[in-house]
């Protein structure tokens, strides 16, 4: 995918996000920088607790209420009229009805939780459809029928007038991407759509929302913990640890040429690449207590092979090619050499070699 | 692994939900073996009917049919009542979702010795306390967590109490259902680990329930694929992932992501359609088509997939 003259849809500039908690003050996010480009699916892939869904309920005014953001701008350039809007200065319900569903729409993890036990399958699209698109009595019905064809449900018309009971998980997880998209939103955000789904169900989901994708011309934000998922799905990949972004670049650099040792070790736990009857590489320690300021690189306690400096100062972002880079002082010229684990040197043998791995 | 021992046979479980009208059959007449030390793992999508097989072993659901030997002696149906204690203790259960599996009223020093207070009665209240802190020390936590209370915990420590919880009865053989599909993946990594150790020191086998076969790879010895109450193949781990035979266990394999993008994204996933067999005239039959390597198929889908294999 061509970087060189992508349209920016979605500009977040040095996002600092808090929380007031018990009298404390959290900084979940710590100065995130990204553009989201049109028409591109982001993963965003991270721990729990490392801030991807605080980030993301930014975009679609449903942070907490203690929340705040302290410093730092959200700019949203997908709107029809051609002007940008400053999503961070919004403060009234009235602000974000302009956004939230028509722009920016979103899908929650759990399908068992999402759906309103009480009303029918159709109903609850058709709100969707009916707020945003004006339909009436019969039309409307013909156009939530079309939606749940469009997100692979069989007998649509039957389908119509069941309730959520009568669904299984992976047909439940199609009625709230159905919701999700009925108002033909701009960028569609995937909160961990698939962690509970099973993984045959997993993988009819990932080509559906890549379908979706090109049907709808949707730009495509995932968020998962599960760095395995998105290679399937995603065309840039940023990590993200204790509330911040510390590499990011397309799908195949954070595969085969990453640079960052969480990267390293997020990579390395996989249970796909890991050799039977060893270990498995398991990442030391906590994250860090974001109630504290962190010093330094947030990951350097638990990397053991961290250098003097990490504990000091934050790492800048160092460009490794124009789509690629990464906070880390290793990538300073004056930093030692130090190798990547193992599994790591064999990705990038076996990219070079042209061999397969993980076969 | 020579000279093999079998240490729990099932023969024919078929477990059954409901009565007349609205009878269920789960598991339609499943036998395996597990031998000693060994890893098994179960592998099936949600209403397959691996978790029933796993709580059928373990007493929890009756078994309608077939029996459920452990060390050649019949544990299922009626037995009498000191086989019972004694299957209590030697087999232990972990599970799922360690934040719904642990009583949140209760401290961890009650949760994880509340299984010795059936089998061994009159325990000092010190030997019990040496006993929970031992537990937790082998699953890498510290023992003056005994006196917290589980939502202090986060999910991978929670999923340590819970394998704590098993370890205090000094089990044999532990069934775990899907212990790691709740957990995050830097924790899968450490969860796995600790229970390839323990299974190290202490000689444990496994029963080990999942959906992802990613992850069965990398831990279990055999596999057996069970699709809608049925299992349709069984292999060692290798022969399995190297020579799939069934639809069914293909389409699994299609399924699991890999972290890797070129090969990701041309992939073409397969989907199971059970309206490929032709069962009608010539019905299928649980055969060993290689040494240890069985699949549930009739005469023409046989001789498809013995030319396969020779291939």
């Amino acid at each position: 995918m061509d970087y060189q003259d992508r349209k920016v849809i979605l500009s977040v500039e040095d996002l600092n996000v808090k929380f007031n908690l018990r009298g404390k003050v959290l900084h979940a996010i710590r100065g995130i920088t990204l553009d989201v480009y049109q028409g591109e699916t982001l993963a965003i892939v991270g721990e729990s607790g490392s801030g991807k869904s605080v980030l993301n309920k930014n975009f679609i005014g449903l942070l907490d209420a203690n929340g705040f953001i302290s410093d730092g701008k959200i700019i949203y350039y997908g709107m029809d009229d051609g002007n940008p809007r400053i999503l961070s200065d919004f403060q009234k319900e009235k602000e974000w009805l302009t956004i939230r569903g028509s722009e920016v729409s979103m899908i929650m993890q759990d399908p068992m939780t999402s759906l309103n036990p009480l009303k029918t399958v159709g109903k609850q699209i058709g709100e969707a459809v009916r707020l945003h698109q004006g339909l009436k009595g019969a039309a409307l019905r013909q156009a939530v029928i079309k939606i749940l064809g469009d997100v692979g449900i069989p007998e649509p018309e039957k389908r119509y007038a069941q309730y959520p009971h009568e669904f299984s998980g992976g047909m439940r997880q199609r009625v709230v991407i159905a919701i999700a998209i009925a108002c033909r939103p701009k960028i569609l955000i995937c909160d961990e759509p698939t962690t509970a789904l099973d993984v045959t169900i997993q993988a009819q989901i990932l080509n559906l929302l890549k379908k979706l994708k090109k049907d709808y011309n949707l730009t495509v934000i995932f968020i998962t913990h599960d760095l395995g998922v998105v290679a399937n799905i995603a065309d840039r990949v940023a990590v993200m640890y204790a509330g911040d972004i510390i590499e990011i670049g397309t799908s195949k650099e954070i595969f085969y040429e990453s640079r960052h040792p969480y990267t390293w070790a997020l990579l390395s736990s996989l249970p796909q690449l890991g050799v039977k009857g060893e270990e498995l590489y398991s990442i030391k320690g906590t994250p860090p207590n974001l109630f504290k300021e962190v010093r330094g690189d947030a990951f350097a306690p638990r990397n053991p092979q961290a250098l003097a400096i990490d504990f000091e100062k934050i790492p800048p972002y160092f460009d490794i090619s124009p789509t690629h880079k990464a906070k880390t002082w290793l990538l300073d010229p004056r930093a030692p050499k130090i190798e990547p684990p193992a599994v790591i040197q064999q990705i990038r043998a076996a990219k070079k070699g042209g061999a397969e791995y993980g076969e | 692994m020579e000279n093999r021992e079998v240490l729990l046979q099932v023969k024919n479980m078929e477990v059954t939900f409901g009565h007349r009208k609205n009878k269920f059959v789960a598991v339609h007449g499943v036998s395996f073996d597990i031998y000693q030390g060994e890893t098994f793992g179960l592998v099936g999508e949600s209403g397959s009917g691996k978790t029933t097989i796993g709580r059928a072993i373990i007493r929890i659901n009756p078994v309608s049919a077939g029996e459920v030997l452990y060390k050649g002696q019949r544990i299922s149906g009626k037995i009498s009542k000191e086989l019972d204690a004694e299957v209590t203790q030697k087999i232990q259960m972990i599970f799922q979702d360690p934040m719904a599996s642990l009583n949140e009223r209760a401290k961890v020093d009650y949760i994880v010795s509340e299984g010795l207070t059936n089998v061994r009665k009159g325990l000092s209240n010190s030997e019990r306390t040496s006993m929970v802190s031992n537990a937790l020390s082998e699953v890498g936590l510290l023992p003056e967590f005994a006196s917290r209370f589980p939502h202090e915990f986060s999910g991978g420590q929670r999923q340590r109490i819970g394998i704590a919880r098993s370890l205090i009865m000094q089990p044999e053989f532990i069934i775990a259902d899907e212990p790691i599909s709740a957990l995050d993946v830097s924790i899968r990594a450490q969860v796995l680990n600790l229970m390839s150790r323990l299974q190290k020191e202490k000689g444990l086998t496994y029963l080990f329930i999942a959906h992802d076969l990613s992850v069965m790879r990398f831990i279990c010895h055999r596999i057996a694929v069970i699709h809608k109450g049925v299992i349709v193949e069984l292999a060692e781990t290798e022969d399995l992932f190297r020579h799939p035979l069934h639809p069914y266990t293909r389409a699994l394999l299609s399924a699991i992501p890999m972290p890797d993008p070129d090969s990701e994204q041309e992939k073409v996933l397969l989907v199971y359609d059970p309206s490929c067999h032709h069962y009608e005239d010539d019905p299928p039959v649980w055969t060993e088509i290689e040494p240890g390597h069985y699949v549930m198929a009739n005469q023409e889908e046989l001789n498809e997939y013995r030319r396969q294999l020779s291939q």
